[in-house]
């Protein structure tokens, strides 16, 4: 039996003994990742034997331990696991840009910080005090910060890097400003606590406090990508290397998501803060729908396709945010989505590294005639696809049927409305690559395209899932229970 | 009965076997026709073996999600199995008549299964999740047929039939949870017979909205107009088996739904007051689409049209609500896909051999292969529902049983009920389609043969038995009604 919080400690020591062997030792970089991938590993298996949480952590109030925060910690692992992997098919393209005292210069910090930003994302889902939230989300931003930027001979991934610092640095100005207000206004930092204040406070303070946390969405909006807050996230997904855009979008995006359902928790407790925040979530999802699925449309490069579909996402899991009172199934829908999300946007991303390494592009015109050049490839590419845009018998497709089940159980009849356009042109963008790899020629003189044997076998893993959750979602809903 | 031990499982595993063993490298027309030949014996088995008027047969169900009453269930009724032999014949039919094309060939029969299968697995479905889940299966291998081996403008088909689709089946789908939020907590379910059920007892207690929601979505995916537009140009694009497959089979999921869950389900007060909008937007597919169809200059197009115009019959047998009506609606419903199948089978094989079906470019083709003149003859009679086929049989049937319902309201007019005048409209269809018919036989098989069609071969042995045996079967039930409606009859 192991102590819950350990599995952070074991985390963030996998990071630093990872760093010092490839500071001090000349073994080859993929062996780290490698190690790190077993590692994880290892972790993830320990997640299944945790003791409970020591009581005096319990009642600190500000680490809690439920089904759903381990939920995550599992999830969070498993996508480090599959960035590492990602990331070591990519190195090859990743070395190209960095500018080379000694060969695989820059490739082991590469690969270590995952491992970190993984440590505080791990933290952030079980944080339940503002000062927690905000230290973990420090290490998580700083992480990514250096990831985004790496490949330091490539002007977009520098671009990119720029960019996601001066937002990210505005998004934490508006965290700890959001904070202060309501720290200022109920004493305390605590989320466990501040559900027995929050009913106390008087009515002339509750704009206040509602300030406070409208500053705090804010800062998360940018986390989580929603719209209006959206605005960095095409070109950070576009410039950063492409397995940290998968990491970004999926591990950054539910960590999110948990802290602001943890963050909103206890004021939803108070019916004068429910209704505004219910207010404020059905608009931010209408805006994040149509905004993230319109711009969508006519991208043609694939990487800044995703990021739009990326946004898109967040607008259906803001539907469920914007449901979590109507609705019990609400939070496990979030969750479920999440876990969806994962398989299908990995298996997508890996597809795209698999054919960028060979065609030198992430455009949809370098996918044409996919189906021709490497079956495999353009099998495991449509089924992601088909599964980002809801068909069914993917696990996509019970994503959204939970979301917008729970949105009809909560009557959010505007939500479900503009859900049916949106789904229509999700189609549309995601069949888009579809085409290119079945209708299209391959280009002259293509050579078919060979994925290595532990390639196939990520692909079917990843297939697997889908496909049999898309059948047999209980398994997932077990994890949550 | 178990899961493993059901008939019902096997029809939908049986074709995705087959593209299974397509996809590994079996030869793909031998192995497709071997699993639709198959799946078409075990659809006869069932239907023999299927006690009729008992509810639903051969029930086996697993439990997917239990909290949510999430189940997989299948079974079939009288209805459901009438709808199963359909598709299995179909299938076969289509399969048989496809030419293997000369690029990806596997890929072509994969999505030609698929679709199959997906319509399989709706009919054979008692559960309403079930059944929309495997009706979306066939939409990728829609778009993929249209868009990689369609002709004329098959990119704009097939983004159309797609995207149109994807909307339809997403407004059905939250009809579905709409429906299923309206039973009680406690015992909600996706179980159609349950549905239905608790709808008879009172417990399930719909709203206005719901019906709305599901008469749209079912009214797409059905062609209803003004929704129709996907329709013609998909199936004028589509390559001849697709397009047997699509209107004959899968397009039949919309009207079957609409008798699954909502006749019986929605009470008179809220099917009433929408009556006179959804009789109007009828007579458009009857009228405003017939005429379109007379103005169509080439023979896909114009069977796209007429295929959606016939539609319109079918939703006037489901709306005039009586069981006189509703039952000739099902009876429209195989014998409109078994002609309709023949039809596009046929226009596929002039296609073939002329490469254009502009009327203008035709002409005299009965003097050149009398047989192939013959059969499309036969077809295009069984379709404007000629005495002796099913298909008038199912219209007569439709014509009474809505002239028999609906009350002289404040909406009648001169004594007449809103149903009685959309008859009398309606009845104006059928001179319609004898038009168009009729010319558009005239243009294809009659008159001067162009120089360069004087050496077309006949139609081929394959393509011959398959429009044979589907006209043999409009013959069959043409003559003997009885014989269909004892599976379909709707209490």
């Amino acid at each position: 039996m192991i102590v819950p919080y350990f599995l952070e400690g074991f985390v963030v020591i996998l990071g630093i003994v990872l760093l010092m062997t490839d500071a001090f030792s000349k073994i080859d970089k993929n062996i780290v990742a490698w190690t790190a991938v077993v590692w994880l590993g290892l972790i993830f298996a320990a997640t299944f034997f945790l003791a409970p949480l020591p009581e005096a952590w319990a009642d600190s109030g500000f680490y809690v331990l439920d089904s759903y925060s381990l939920f995550f910690k599992r999830f969070l692992l498993l996508a480090t696991i599959l960035t590492l992997i990602l990331s070591i098919d990519y190195g090859s393209v990743f070395l190209r840009y960095v500018p080379s005292a000694a060969p695989q210069a820059g490739l082991g910090e590469f690969f270590t910080l995952p491992v970190f930003a993984c440590a505080g994302l791990m933290w952030m889902v079980s944080s339940a005090d503002f000062i927690m939230i905000f230290v973990s989300l420090e290490l998580v931003t700083i992480s990514f910060y250096v990831l985004v930027a790496s490949m330091r001979n490539n002007l977009s991934s520098l671009e990119a890097g720029v960019k996601y610092l001066i937002l990210g640095a505005l998004s934490t100005g508006f965290l700890v400003y959001g904070i202060t207000w309501v720290f200022g206004l109920t004493n305390q930092t605590s989320l466990l606590k501040l559900a027995d204040v929050l009913p106390l406070v008087q009515e002339g303070y509750h704009s206040a406090v509602l300030f406070g946390l409208g500053l705090i969405i804010v800062a998360l909006g940018f986390k989580i990508a929603a719209v209006p807050f959206q605005f960095w996230v095409p070109d950070v997904y576009q410039g950063a290397p492409t397995p940290i855009t998968a990491y970004l979008s999926v591990a950054s995006k539910a960590a999110g998501f948990v802290v602001l359902l943890r963050v909103l928790g206890p004021f939803l407790e108070v019916p004068f803060f429910r209704d505004k925040i219910i207010g404020i979530f059905t608009i931010l999802a209408a805006v994040t729908l149509i905004l993230g699925n319109l711009a969508a449309l006519p991208q043609s490069n694939l990487k800044r396709l995703l990021a739009y579909s990326s946004v898109a996402h967040a607008g259906y899991l803001l539907v469920g945010v914007a449901s979590i009172t109507g609705s019990a199934l609400a939070a496990d829908a979030i969750a479920f989505y999440l876990g969806g999300y994962l398989v299908m946007t990995f298996l997508s991303f890996f597809v795209l590294v698999n054919v960028s390494k060979v065609m030198g592009g992430d455009d949809i015109v370098n996918f044409n005639g996919l189906a021709r050049r490497s079956p495999i490839l353009a099998g495991a590419m449509l089924l992601s696809m088909l599964s980002l845009a809801g068909m069914p018998f993917t696990i996509g497709f019970f994503g959204k049927f939970f979301i917008f089940q729970s949105a009809m159980e909560s009557r959010q009849y505007l939500l479900v409305v503009i859900g049916f356009v949106t789904v229509a042109c999700g189609f549309y963008y995601y069949l888009k690559v579809v085409r290119a790899m079945y209708w299209q020629p391959a280009p002259e003189g293509s050579s078919p395209i060979v994925v290595t044997v532990s390639g196939k076998l990520l692909i079917g893993i990843l297939s697997f899932a889908i496909i049999f959750f898309g059948i047999f979602p209980q398994p997932i809903l077990n994890l949550l229970r | 009965m178990s899961l493993l031990q059901n008939p019902l499982l096997y029809l939908i595993l049986l074709p995705v076997v087959g593209a299974v063993l397509v996809m590994a490298g079996f030869d793909a027309r031998r192995t497709s026709i071997a699993a639709a030949a198959l799946n078409f014996l075990l659809s006869l088995y069932v239907a023999c073996s299927t006690p009729l008027k008992a509810g639903f047969q051969w029930v086996s169900s697993v439990p997917v999600v239990p909290d949510l009453g999430l189940n997989f269930t299948l079974g079939a009724d009288g209805l459901s199995v009438a709808m199963l032999v359909l598709a299995t014949v179909v299938t076969l039919a289509a399969v048989c008549v496809a030419r293997t094309p000369e690029n990806h060939a596997s890929w072509f029969y994969v999505s030609l299964l698929f679709i199959s299968a997906g319509a399989i697995g709706a009919f054979a479905s008692v559960d309403a999740f079930f059944f929309y889940m495997f009706h979306e299966l066939a939409l990728i291998p829609t778009f993929l047929l249209i868009g990689i081996w369609g002709s004329g403008n098959r990119q704009a088909a097939a983004w159309k039939i797609t995207v149109y689709l994807a909307f339809g089946s997403f407004v059905l789908l939250i009809g579905i949870i709409g429906l299923y939020l309206s039973m009680p907590a406690n015992s909600r379910t996706f179980d159609m017979g349950l549905i239905a059920e608790a709808a008879r007892t009172g417990a399930l207690t719909p709203s206005w909205i719901v019906y709305l929601l599901l008469f749209v979505g079912f009214g797409i995916l059905v062609s209803l107009f003004p929704f129709h537009t996907w329709a013609p140009q998909a199936y004028a694009s589509a390559p001849a088996p697709a397009a047997m497959l699509h209107a004959g089979v899968l397009k039949k999921f919309g009207l079957y739904g609409i008798l699954r869950l909502v006749t019986p389900v929605f009470p008179a007060h809220i099917v009433e007051p929408l009556n006179n909008i959804l009789l109007v937007l009828l007579v458009g597919n009857i009228l405003y689409v017939g005429l379109v169809t007379i103005a169509q200059r080439k023979l896909d197009l114009m069977l796209g049209y007429s295929s959606v115009m016939h539609m319109g019959y079918i939703f006037l047998g489901i709306l005039s609500w009586n069981s006189l009506g509703l039952t000739g609606a099902a009876l429209m419903l195989v014998a409109h896909g078994l002609s309709i199948a023949a039809l596009f089978a046929l226009s596929g094989e002039i296609r073939e051999r002329t490469g254009t079906l502009e009327f203008r470019d035709l002409g005299g083709l009965a003097r050149v292969m009398p047989k192939f003149g013959l059969l499309f003859g036969f077809a295009a009679m069984a379709s404007l529902g000629l005495p002796g086929f099913a298909n008038f049989a199912g219209e007569l049937m439709v014509f009474f049983g809505a002239f028999s319902s609906g009350h002289a309201t404040l909406t009648s007019f001169f004594g007449f009920t809103n149903f009685q005048i959309a008859t009398f409209v309606a009845v104006w269809g059928v001179v319609i389609s004898a038009v168009y018919m009729l010319r558009a036989y005239r243009r294809v098989f009659f008159g001067p043969v162009p120089e360069r069609w004087k050496s077309l071969p006949e139609i081929t042995p394959v393509a011959k038995y398959c429009v044979i045996g589907l006209l043999l079967l409009l013959l069959i039930v043409g003559f003997y009604p009885q014989l269909l409606v004892n599976y379909v009859f709707q209490p």
